[in-house]
């Protein structure tokens, strides 16, 4: 049964007119009501004109639909010249016959109203105009004026509403602008006729920083974002960012990117940053923060990859010198075109069009890496939610890209330097910090890893040194009780090794003593050995005389006695 | 062109009045198609004139469902309507011209009340 049913409903699905204008189509799913009038309304210099005549010139371009506008404020020539910025070249498009500009005056004081009539001249002209090009789209910009100019209000809402039936007849697509009113919508209640789709634009300021934002607040027969999407108008025309809309679905990669400091490589896994993922480096002023992402950036350019430098702080040609004195040549690598830089202050436009113009950077230089250095100045134009929704936007639209960002963050004094000011540390995905040690009269930079998802790192701190070939990490003086850095490391490495050659020596002496008292004590025994055999003989000696000496002594009593004869 | 020209009585020249009104009125009436609305203002319009402008007025007809186009010059919005085109300035009265009192303070040959 729902098989059967699908279709038909789908069948039965509002059809819709793709406006071509960015953003604007992904969260109305598709577009405006086709046939059908879709009311703008905002405040006065919220783009309304804008993004009517966007939604004609694009439907000429894009989709080769011809487009009718009647305009009631602004002549057909003030028109074409105030969008002829955004690269929109109306005369040209009148020209192909393709669109159609009509002004329509309406002037108080030149209208006496003598008795019935109607709005047929406006039909008559609209029609005209509709039926010369076959338009498919028409904008009514903005249809309000005419309740200044005629003083029978009741004729001429009777009239709005034969106006828009009659559209839809038509089966234009039109777009309606109306002015904001005080508790309504628009100023004259069009609301009450136009009720498929409403569009409200709003310009708001906000610390003294204006954004521009857009909501769906009806969109009959259909799904629509209803959030307030920023909105911004540059060069290229209106955009809006559903950014908000995107889910968690980034694809990641396991794939390694050098950090351009092998010690710190070493020390994420022997391989450096994921590619892709997000990258925090928070420290106190003069850390080494712009260096960190010096030497990262250098590092993707000397591969061949193209990387971005935002900075929000320094000049491009400041950072270039800057960091040549550390031996990083980042002027090679910009003539080269593989790095680009975009130094803004945070404070020349608000969140959402610095939001906007990164991502159009990322769109149109397609870089490998990128830096932002650094976020925290972005708490400067904005609340500290606000700072974290569109860092939140721009690092899920970073790893949608598969780019490579790595954020500074300044901590200020007194702050713990695990708590990053704007909060955003739970969606970074590696965190160094860098800290200063003061001790023994003299500030060294550490480093260490806090986290990093999904890798082996280090637990160990390193000593950060900027030398002129660049950054280096050194191992700190790990002794009992105490970590040194600096000139105090290098003073117990001395009397380390002052230490050791010490011991070296006094062992060398006590072996040449010990060698001299093993050879006197042989020679003492070589002595004593020599006495004992002396001895032997002297003894072997006295033996023998006195078995002589008894000898001769019996033989001398035995020649006695023969002598005597007597016996 | 389809516009109709109606001039029912030959101009006639008045020294004293022309140097008031040194031109011909030079009248157009917009309307579209032969609507009852359009027919009771032509009738209004011409019975006017011909009681206020007797002899130096010229009256215009278009209509706009024939010719469309002429609607953008006069910026018409509402019909029927009344353009002065002559003497100058230029005014405009929309309606079925059935209040006569402000059709000829329209045509300033009334002062404004």
């Amino acid at each position: 049964m729902a098989r059967h049913r699908k279709p038909s409903e789908r069948d039965a699905a509002l059809a819709k007119c793709p406006t071509g204008i960015s953003g604007l189509d992904e969260i109305t799913e598709g577009g405006l009501p086709r046939g059908r009038p879709t009311l703008v309304c905002g405040a006065a210099g919220s783009g309304k004109t804008l993004l009517a005549l966007e939604f004609l010139v694009r439907g000429i371009t894009q989709y080769q639909e011809p487009g009718v506008f009647l305009s009631f404020e602004e002549t057909a020539e003030e028109l074409a010249s105030n969008v002829a910025s955004l690269g929109f070249h109306l005369p040209a498009l009148v020209q192909q016959g393709q669109l159609a500009l009509d002004y329509v005056r309406v002037e108080r004081s030149e209208i006496e109203e003598t008795g019935e009539y109607d709005l047929e001249g406006l039909f008559v002209r609209l029609g005209a105009a509709i039926d010369g090009i076959k338009a498919k789209r028409v904008v009514l910009d903005t249809i309000e004026a005419l309740f200044a100019g005629l003083p029978n209000e009741a004729v001429l809402r009777s009239e709005l509403r034969r106006l828009f039936r009659w559209l839809k007849d038509k089966q234009v697509t039109a777009i309606i602008t109306g002015e904001q009113g005080e508790g309504h919508l628009t100023r004259h209640g069009l609301e009450e006729y136009i009720s498929d789709c409403v569009i409200v634009l709003d310009h708001r300021v906000q610390n003294q920083v204006a954004t521009r934002r857009l909501r769906i607040v009806k969109y009959r027969g259909s799904k629509h974002g209803t959030n307030e999407y920023p909105a911004l108008i540059d060069e290229h025309g209106l955009s809006v960012l559903p950014i908000s809309s995107l889910g968690l679905t980034y694809p990641v990669s396991t794939d390694r990117i050098s950090t351009g400091i092998p010690r710190l490589d070493a020390m994420l896994g022997g391989k450096g940053y994921y590619r892709g993922s997000s990258i925090f480096v928070s420290g106190t002023a003069g850390t080494g923060k712009t260096s960190l992402a010096t030497a990262f950036l250098d590092r993707v350019c000397r591969q061949g990859g193209r990387a971005l430098y935002c900075s929000f702080e320094e000049s491009p040609a400041q950072i270039i010198r800057n960091m040549r004195s550390i031996g990083y040549d980042l002027d090679k690598w910009r003539k080269a075109g593989r790095l680009q830089f975009h130094s803004a202050r945070p404070w020349l436009y608000g969140l959402e069009r610095h939001l906007a113009s990164l991502h159009k950077l990322a769109h149109e230089f397609k870089p490998l890496a990128m830096a932002l250095d650094p976020i925290t100045n972005m708490m400067s134009i904005g609340e500290s939610a606000e700072v974290k929704a569109m860092l939140t936007r721009l690092i899920d639209f970073l790893k949608n890209q598969g780019i490579t960002s790595l954020f500074t963050s300044l901590t200020g004094g007194g702050h713990d330097l695990d708590q990053s000011e704007v909060g955003i540390s739970s969606l970074m995905d590696t965190w160094l910090i860098v800290r200063m040690l003061e001790t023994n009269g003299e500030r060294n930079r550490l480093l260490y890893v806090l986290k990093s998802r999904g890798m082996a790192h280090s637990n160990q701190m390193r000593e950060f040194l900027l030398t002129d070939g660049g950054i280096q990490l050194r191992d700190v003086y790990v002794g009992p009780g105490t970590a040194l850095t600096g000139s105090a490391r290098l003073a117990q490495e001395a009397r380390d090794k002052a230490g050791r050659l010490a011991e070296q020596v006094a062992a060398a002496r006590r072996e040449r003593e010990l060698v001299q008292e093993q050879a006197s004590l042989k020679a003492q025994a070589a002595a004593l050995l020599a006495r004992v055999g002396r001895i032997q003989e002297e003894l072997q000696t006295s033996r023998q005389q006195a078995r002589r000496r008894g000898e001769a002594a019996s033989a001398d009593q035995g020649a006695l006695a023969r002598a005597r004869q007597a016996d | 062109m389809t516009t109709t020209k109606i001039s029912p009585r030959p101009l006639k020249t008045a020294p004293a009045k022309a140097r008031r009104t040194p031109t011909t009125w030079d009248l157009r009436l917009y309307v579209a198609g032969q609507t009852p609305r359009a027919i009771q203002a032509f009738a209004n319009l011409t019975r006017i004139c011909e009681e206020h402008l007797a002899g130096k007025y010229r009256i215009e007809v278009i209509d706009l469902l024939k010719s469309p186009q002429l609607a953008k010059g006069d910026q018409i919005v509402a019909l029927p309507t009344l353009v002065r085109k002559l003497p100058e300035p230029v005014r405009k009265i929309i309606g079925d011209l059935s209040n006569t009192e402000k059709v000829l303070v329209g045509l300033d040959l009334r002062p404004r009340p």
